[in-house]
């Protein structure tokens, strides 16, 4: 089986989020990046899945040159080769369409991504690449189990979860529970140094959406403390002052 | 030109989450002055289609047949895509659950439209630019995105738009959609539902509890004050990976994101992570024995004390103000 892990770089998740040039750029002075969390948990799966030469693993990155990092890490965990798509992500549309015109020309049995990427989260390149690629897709999946011509997967809906089976090729967004991060051992961090990275060119497409501006939430006043021993208080101030039950 | 609201059913009726979208979806036709159409798939009797009128839909397009009785994000994405193109639609809005985040996506391709996900307000229209505020880095701020395509798809975070009933009632009219088989390539085995439980993405109230709790035989007086309070009940990371409660509960950057009216912490200390899905909650109330826990920080009420202690008694007093009430 032949796996495609699509991942993305982000601010790790202890970043506090700032801003610069009048609230228009984000401010990545001091910022440590990551592998997107979601996405390390689709990469863990698709080695379970492949283990013990049962297939191949490709992870890919829409970004320049300072993904590279995040890249060989996804690589250290255990991705067979990777694919970094030599540009600035745009938005997910950028994303989705690089990736989709890659998959044309090199095609995979299952395409995984993250449900969601912790920066913009916006769970768009899974459902978008299932659109362009003309495959149906799953989002928030808490379980992918693989036979030869067929998943199994749990999706969540709200109030309860659904099985799903899906003849491949399919693209799904992983959560949690799908597969537990792997951590890169010695040997891991040692060959992905040396493991097949492509850089491949962008097409030019057209985007339809583009970041103005950002804000931060406004601050909250102080805490007011209600001593222990007066619950009651507390109730009384929920319902005649925030006037939330 | 109109607006085309998804409104999604849930086993044949409608949630708060959907009249938000619908009056949202209103609000947008009137600032275009044009006008809604609603579109509804699957089993829902026509009272309850028409009462979507309610909140400012002029028309319902029913959708209904063996195969769509259940949510396939293909099929109904074709669906949805066939009913804006015919009525004109260059708006599509959908609730932001997680059914219309498999949607959305979708819709964005089959429409060449800017999609903004988790929009938590109504755009700004000025000189034929759109605007919208939307979620960003997981609750930790806000993008202000311009959608620059013809066509567009918003979807709104529940609870995020207030509710505002116009009265009215709907014209309901069946609409034929075609659908390819490829469409329905992903087939559903089994749903299960917890139908005792309140959804989390949708709570007006969540009750959260941490590690301060100790184990996982300790969350009867969560769920007890869940319940007394109609609310839904969440836990933080290390609470569902220790396996104490599932991860479908789990809040924070890594977890779910939501935007309750209350949020009550319970041995919750506050990291980053955690608050980064729960901040755009409107009021949070913490219970930790420590003071110096962060989540003090950010909360508008808090108690200083033990657990196991306060909570029975928070559960008595709530109690007694429901009897009184
Ligand atoms: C990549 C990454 C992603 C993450 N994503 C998330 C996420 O999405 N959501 C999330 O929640 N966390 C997330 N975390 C974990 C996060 O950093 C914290 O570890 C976690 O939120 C702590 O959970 P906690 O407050 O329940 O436990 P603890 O940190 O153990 O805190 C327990 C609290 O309970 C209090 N307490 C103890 N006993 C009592 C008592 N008897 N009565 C009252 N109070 C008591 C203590 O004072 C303490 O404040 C993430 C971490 C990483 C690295």
């Amino acid at each position: 089986m032949k796996i495609l892990v699509c991942v993305s770089n982000v601010p790790d998740t202890t970043t506090k989020i700032t801003f610069t040039d009048n609230n228009t750029q984000f401010n990545t002075n001091g910022v440590q990046f990551i592998l997107n969390p979601y996405d390390e948990i689709a990469l863990s799966r698709a080695i379970e899945l492949t283990d013990g030469g049962k297939g191949e693993v490709t992870v890919i990155n829409v970004g320049e040159v300072n993904t590279e990092a995040t890249i060989r890490k996804a690589l250290a965990i255990g991705a067979t080769d990777a694919i970094r798509i030599n540009a600035k992500p745009h938005d997910a549309w950028y994303v989705a369409y690089q990736i989709a015109e890659y998959v044309k020309a090199n095609p995979f049995d299952l395409i995984l991504t993250g449900r969601e990427s912790i920066d913009y989260n916006g769970s768009k390149v899974a459902g978008m690449l299932g659109e362009l690629l003309d495959l149906p897709s799953v989002s928030i999946i808490k379980k992918l189990d693989a036979a030869d011509k067929e998943a199994t997967v749990e999706r969540e809906i709200e109030g309860g979860k659904e099985l799903l089976t899906i003849p491949y090729p399919f693209v799904a967004g992983t959560a949690e529970g799908v597969a537990e991060p792997k951590i890169p051992n010695m040997r891991g961090i040692m060959s992905a140094r040396t493991k097949p990275l492509a850089v491949v060119e962008p097409v030019e497409v057209k985007t339809y959406s583009e970041v103005l501006s950002y804000e931060t939430p406004a601050p909250r006043g102080q805490v007011k403390l209600v001593p222990a021993d007066e619950t009651a208080k507390l109730v009384e101030l929920l319902h005649t002052e925030a006037r939330v039950i | 030109m109109s607006v085309l609201i998804y409104a999604e059913n849930a086993g044949g009726k409608f949630k708060k989450s959907i009249f938000e979208a619908v009056t949202y979806a209103r609000a947008i036709a009137d600032q275009n002055k044009t006008n809604l159409v609603a579109i509804s798939i699957g089993d829902v009797s026509k009272d309850e289609l028409a009462a979507l009128g309610k909140y400012g839909a002029e028309k319902v397009l029913n959708v209904s047949g063996d195969k769509l009785k259940n949510f396939v994000n293909q099929a109904y994405a074709s669906i949805i895509a066939e009913a804006a193109k015919k009525q004109g639609a260059d708006i599509v809005v959908l609730s932001n659950t997680f059914s219309g985040r498999g949607l959305a996506p979708r819709l964005g391709v089959k429409l060449q439209a800017g999609v903004a996900d988790g929009a938590v307000a109504l755009p700004e229209q000025n000189g034929g630019k759109f605007t919208i505020k939307k979620t960003a880095f997981s609750g930790k701020a806000f993008a202000i995105v311009e959608l620059t395509s013809a066509n567009k798809v918003i979807a709104l975070v529940p609870n995020s738009y207030k509710v505002v009933e116009t009265g009215g009632t709907a014209q309901v009219e069946d609409f034929a959609a075609e659908t390819k088989d490829s469409d329905f390539r992903a087939i559903i085995k089994e749903i299960v539902r917890s139908t005792d439980k309140i959804s989390l993405p949708d709570a007006e109230i969540v009750v959260s509890a941490g590690r301060g709790l100790k184990g996982p035989e300790n969350w009867g007086m969560v769920e007890e004050l869940a319940e007394l309070l109609g609310a839904a009940t969440a836990c933080s990371k290390p609470v569902s990976d220790a396996g104490w409660r599932p991860h479908s509960e789990h809040v924070g950057q890594t977890g779910i994101a939501v935007s309750p009216n209350l949020y009550i912490a319970i041995g919750i200390s506050g990291a980053i992570q955690h608050l980064a899905g729960i901040s755009s909650s409107k009021v949070i109330v913490v219970i930790n024995k420590d003071p110096e826990a962060p989540f003090f920080k950010v909360a508008d009420y808090g108690i200083v004390g033990d657990a196991f202690e306060v909570v029975p008694q928070l559960i008595a007093a709530v109690k007694e103000y429901k009897a009184s009430a």
